[in-house]
């Protein structure tokens, strides 16, 4: 599944590097606010869901070759952040869920297109 | 043997805005070379967690990074406040970032420790109000 199938079934926004959302593939989720952890955890193609949205999680994203960043619960995302994502090629989307609803479904949406 | 490339990079204290620039230099840098993905990785996640700790407890620093035939070193080092206690400072969870770092999901305690399990070697050396020096190896096989 890539980034523009999952945001388009949910209606989730994409604030930056739209034009990249159907060349970029999901590989599964990661879920955490500890930029360390993060950095120590997210798999090649992961998204990554944070409430952060201070500038230095563009460069979690881009050092550990996530899929996207995923902003739950409508949080604004600060301009600078936006600005260095689009630079760096990092895609960031903006869900009205929680980080419980946003995996929950990927979950859905991945088994569906497993299982057919 | 000398390297086949040297890079200098400087860290910017309490910059957030530019932390983590010479982690991704360094990450492009690597991808450019066709090193494999696995080792830009490891190199990736060392180099960040050293660059950071320059920015949060160093008031900044310097980088330099060689590229060697068969494996890439990292110097990082600063001038700042240096480290009291090493042993506990590699402890996972210990930590002496203010709350303002903590807010934007730093100071988890797990840098140093982030920097171990990725590098072939690593060596830290640190001396109080004279600064702080983190050497990293990554070999390329």
């Amino acid at each position: 599944m890539t980034v523009k199938d999952f945001t388009e079934q949910f209606g989730y926004e994409i604030l930056t590097c739209a034009d990249k959302a159907d060349k970029t593939e999901i590989t599964g989720v990661y879920i955490c606010d500890l930029l360390s952890m993060a950095m120590a955890r997210v798999k090649d193609g992961n998204m990554w869901v944070t409430v952060h949205t201070n500038v230095n999680i563009v460069a979690v994203a881009y050092l550990t070759n996530a899929a996207c960043i995923v902003i739950p619960e409508n949080i604004e995302v600060e301009e600078i952040t936006v600005s260095k994502a689009a630079e760096k090629g990092i895609i960031i989307i903006r869900a009205p869920h929680t980080s419980y609803e946003i995996c929950v479904n990927y979950y859905l949406k991945s088994s569906e297109l497993s299982h057919g | 043997m000398s390297s086949l490339i040297r890079k200098e990079y400087d860290i910017p204290a309490n910059d957030f805005s530019r932390a983590g620039e010479a982690s991704s230099n360094v990450r492009k840098l690597l991808t450019q070379l066709g090193v494999n993905p696995t080792i830009i990785k490891r190199t990736s996640i060392a180099m960040y967690e050293a660059e950071l700790n320059a920015v949060i407890h160093g008031n900044g620093g310097k980088a330099r990074v060689e590229i060697f035939e068969d494996r890439i070193e990292i110097l990082v080092y600063d001038e700042g406040p240096g480290i009291a206690d090493i042993e506990l400072a590699m402890q996972e969870g210990y930590s002496t970032a203010p709350d303002y770092i903590r807010e934007m999901g730093f100071g988890a305690g797990m840098g140093l420790s982030n920097i171990k399990k990725n590098s072939d070697k690593f060596v830290i050396e640190s001396e109080l109000n004279k600064g702080t020096r983190v050497y990293i190896t990554i070999y390329l096989y």
